[in-house]
């Protein structure tokens, strides 16, 4: 086998071990921490913010604009209504600013 | 919903219904599938390891980190090591989710991980929060279609790679975060929301602005996650069990 395959078959394991593993960890106790429990309401959140907050920073005035109609949206809207929302607003606002 | 009323949805509407919710994934997720279809067959990939990698990994992030790098020649074991790197989150979405769907055969559960991505676990934790149990027909409706269409569309970046347009116009680039803006929104609701934003917004862009990508993502959420662990129970509405 060449070595690229190998490294496709090693990546996917490695990948396949990140998504199982935290439940094999976790389905060891029989009794979860009321903190661990904290620790995992808080898990969403916590990492979907760092998948938009360095992205918006280093981002432009089209951007923003996008996640500005994006948030307002979502306090009344579904999920489809406001990712709507926002690619509208990001793609009429590029034609404006770049 | 009441129990009985979703025991009494067949599987089949189940299936269709987290069809819907995956829609708006396949729109955001097309363009880097297609991208990254290109950018493997430009690094050096064939068509055919293009789309193996799809859809064996299943992680774009990880995939478009491992081909950079992989065209950069640097050492195999560094290449999987930094798609291990890149996926790390997943850890805490397979401890979160683990809850959700342990009442499910040890086989479903096998592929309830494999297809267990950041839009996956996002939408099934607002369903288990609403009070909804997280059924295998509705879990498979919302991650196969995300599934099969970032394959078949690898696939096609890697054959037509060449033809895609500068797509900034079209604000391809940036409709993942978009989306994964409403989902952190979606979750507003829940104790100690803001402060665990605030946190890992802040320890995410410290340490892209320092160490960099891809780590920002790992140290950002562990700061949010570390916040609510230490914050005392009280605040973060679980109660102590006897």
């Amino acid at each position: 086998m060449s070595t690229t395959l190998w490294i496709i078959i090693a990546g996917a394991i490695a990948t396949y071990l990140t998504r199982i593993g935290g439940h094999l960890v976790i389905s060891r106790f029989e009794n979860i921490h009321p903190r661990v429990e904290a620790g995992l309401n808080a898990v969403p959140a916590a990492v979907l913010t760092t998948l938009v907050a360095p992205a918006a920073l280093t981002a432009g005035p089209a951007e923003w604009a996008a996640l500005i109609v994006t948030a307002l949206v979502s306090l009344r809207g579904g999920l489809m209504a406001m990712f709507l929302a926002g690619a509208a607003v990001l793609i009429l606002a590029r034609q404006f600013v770049g | 919903m009441s129990v009985e009323a979703i025991s009494e949805k067949s599987a089949k509407s189940d299936f269709w219904d987290g069809v819907r919710l995956s829609m708006p994934v396949v729109v955001a997720s097309a363009p880097f599938a297609l991208l990254f279809g290109a950018i493997a067959v430009d690094n050096g990939f064939s068509v055919l390891e293009a789309f193996l990698m799809s859809a064996l990994v299943f992680g774009g992030a990880s995939q478009m980190v491992g081909i950079e790098l992989f065209g950069q020649h640097v050492a195999p074991w560094l290449i999987v090591l930094s798609i291990f790197a890149v996926n790390f989150r997943h850890v805490l979405y397979s401890a979160g989710i683990g809850r959700r769907i342990a009442h499910w055969p040890l086989f479903q559960q096998a592929i309830g991980y494999f297809i267990l991505t950041d839009p996956q676990f996002a939408v099934a934790e607002r369903k288990a929060e609403a009070g909804e149990t997280v059924g295998f027909a509705w879990y498979l409706g919302l991650g196969l279609p995300v599934y099969v269409f970032w394959v078949i569309e690898s696939a096609l970046g890697a054959v037509f790679g060449k033809l895609i347009p500068n797509t900034h116009a079209l604000g391809i680039d940036f409709l993942l975060p978009i989306y994964f803006l409403g989902l952190v929104l979606g979750f507003r609701k829940r104790p100690l929301w803001l402060p665990v934003v605030v946190a890992s917004a802040a320890a995410s862009i410290i340490a892209y602005k320092t160490v960099g990508s891809p780590w920002h993502v790992s140290i950002g959420a562990v700061a949010g996650v570390l916040l609510a662990v230490i914050l005392p129970p009280h605040h973060s509405g679980v109660e102590a069990k006897p």
